[in-house]
């Protein structure tokens, strides 16, 4: 107690400045997670109010784990980020590449790039399902238009299908993050080594795979980071697109989560489910987070 | 192939892909003006044979076919519950940078780690238990439920920018205007928080973004007009038999020009706040 005291004794300035965005994060986040861990261990139903104090130990986590859905919404989930974060990173280091290129009109070039960044999550998802829309979308009245498909094609109806056209919104969405700070890399790169590795003879390639990629590394990891922090907003696109559907064949764990919570009413078993989209968030932030110390101590012995 | 055909091949396939960038948006747009009529003939219309500003009037409720949707109430709710949220994350956003830029104590690096994870929790699995908590204690349906919550998520990024900005600052021009008289207040309003306003400006609008876009958790913790946002009243048009396309679109349009507005004001300070923020530790 007394070392408390004094920790708060000498450091009482900052502590005080940084009380209120500790007390609000306390209150709004930290406080409803230990309640919902503790929800996760009840046969919590939110239409009988006495089932809260119902305590069942495991078995939430022991029927989610048993459950195949949770588990194909789980891998599903997993497929998307691995393949939703790999493309957004590869081509917004190609699109970064071209915009540096040019030099005429590459302000404006720069500017639409940040277009996406602007919608909502859910604008982007309605427009989507407007654009692929089986019988009035633009993608099929184009494809009819050319005589490349005589029939409208399902693409919010077909199992891989309306995995691509999530997968397609999610990207056109996230890219531009990947471009914007990798450009900014490209801006503030030394010059000098890349001349002096072309006066050694050094390929493009080389000079791109030695000395460009290496330096746009910590760049890459801040914005893998900073889309890790909120992976999860592909639950509004989802939610708009398919709603999970049909029959669960676009359900994401988020998408999941909200059914089991709010339409079958089973909030103990879904908050342990949310207990593994948690984990699974902070998973992917915490791993390019320790890749973006890695790369910046790297940067920091050039 | 020369230098220059291979600088124009560069320029053409970057504008192709700008234009794929685009064009989602711009038939969104394009829609907002045509009829539902015209958006569903097939074989599809290609021109628009009469744009109108129909799907405008009827969200306001000012045409003919006036819209059971009152998208005049969630835009007003939307802007109070963005704007206090901004406001209320901003003040408490800056003052716990300043304490991560300017002072040393144990247990920083721990503290700023774990303000960083708090944000990285999923809307959907946060409005679980708040659901819950906040229709116990009557903040469900209510702007200031919302206010709460979208101060805490938009603090950590709020903390992170304004930090970022503050170290920029040199730490000697406080400490020279303390010598010259000034009580250490009257040092940060005077002397840092104006070399640091940019800064702290992108990191309003970034949270005000946050605020105006964010779904998951409005969605489930508002019900009715006295506190349903724009992007959970978009869903509206879709909860009945056919959806409303056009009327849609327009909605679509009301919600990304704010943003649109403030995403090119603050588009400078926002990048070099994100990488300065991170690469320089």
């Amino acid at each position: 107690m007394t070392r408390f005291r004094r920790y708060a004794r000498d450091h009482a300035v900052p502590l005080a400045l940084l009380s209120p965005a500790v007390l609000v994060i306390l209150l709004v986040v930290l406080l409803p997670l230990l309640f919902s861990f503790y929800t996760s261990f009840s046969n919590y139903r939110l239409i009988r109010p006495d089932s809260l104090w119902d305590w069942v130990g495991f078995r939430n986590y022991a029927r989610v784990l048993g459950d195949g859905d949770f588990w194909s919404a789980f891998g599903r989930t997993v497929l998307f980020l691995t393949v939703a974060l790999n493309l957004e990173m590869l081509l917004g280091l190609g699109l970064a590449l071209m915009v540096n290129r040019i030099t005429w009109g590459q302000r404006t070039m720069r500017t639409i790039m940040m277009f996406p960044m602007m919608f909502s999550p859910i604008l982007v998802g309605f427009q989507f399902k407007y654009l692929f829309n089986d019988t009035i979308g633009l993608v099929n009245n184009a494809l009819q238009s050319l005589g490349l498909a005589s029939e409208p094609i399902p693409f919010l109806v077909d199992r891989w299908l309306a995995f691509a056209a999530i997968s397609f919104a999610e990207i056109w969405m996230s890219t531009s993050i990947f471009a914007i700070l990798i450009l900014a890399g490209l801006f503030a790169m030394p010059k000098d080594p890349i001349e002096a590795a072309r006066v050694d003879g050094c390929s493009n390639w080389q000079v791109f795979r030695h000395i460009t990629l290496p330096f746009l590394m910590p760049f890459i990891y801040i914005a893998m980071t900073i889309r890790s922090l909120d992976v999860a907003r592909a639950y509004d696109i989802v939610d708009v697109m398919t709603g999970g559907g049909p029959a669960g064949r676009t359900e994401l764990l988020w998408t999941l989560i909200a059914r089991t919570a709010y339409d079958d009413a089973r909030m103990g078993r879904a908050n342990a489910m949310a207990y593994f989209s948690i984990l699974l968030s902070i998973f992917f932030t915490w791993f390019f987070f320790r890749k973006l110390m890695a790369a910046r101590r790297h940067l920091g012995a050039f | 192939m020369s230098r220059a055909m291979k600088d124009r091949l560069i320029w053409a396939v970057t504008f192709l892909v700008m234009l794929i960038i685009c064009l989602p948006g711009l038939w969104v747009v394009l829609s907002a003006f045509r009829t539902n009529g015209e958006i569903l003939t097939k074989p599809a219309v290609w021109i628009p044979q009469n744009l109108t500003l129909d799907n405008f009037r009827a969200i306001f409720g000012l045409g003919e076919n006036v819209l059971a949707i009152p998208v005049g109430s969630y835009f007003l709710n939307s802007l109070v519950i963005s704007v206090t949220s901004t406001v209320l994350a901003v003040v408490i956003g800056m003052s716990g940078g300043y304490a991560f830029a300017r002072h040393r104590f144990p247990g920083k690096s721990g503290a700023f780690l774990w303000l960083m994870l708090s944000r990285t929790v999923p809307g959907i699995a946060l409005s679980l238990p708040l659901f819950i908590l906040w229709s116990w204690i009557g903040l469900i349906d209510t702007k200031l439920g919302v206010i709460v919550v979208y101060t805490a998520i938009n603090v950590p990024f709020t903390v992170w920018l304004t930090e970022g900005f503050f170290r920029q600052v040199p730490r000697d021009l406080s400490e020279a205007a303390q010598i010259d008289g000034c009580t250490p207040w009257q040092a940060f309003w005077k002397v840092e928080f104006p070399l640091a306003r940019s800064g702290i400006a992108s990191a309003g609008i970034f949270a005000f973004l946050t605020s105006w876009n964010e779904y998951a958790l409005a969605s489930q913790l508002t019900r009715s007009t006295d506190s349903k946002t724009l992007p959970v009243g978009l869903m509206d048009f879709t909860a009945q038999f056919t959806i409303d396309w056009a009327g849609m679109c327009a909605m679509a349009v009301i919600i990304i020009i704010p943003a649109l507005i403030l995403t090119f004001l603050v588009q400078k300070h926002l990048i070099a706040g994100l990488t300065f923020g991170g690469v320089k530790g």
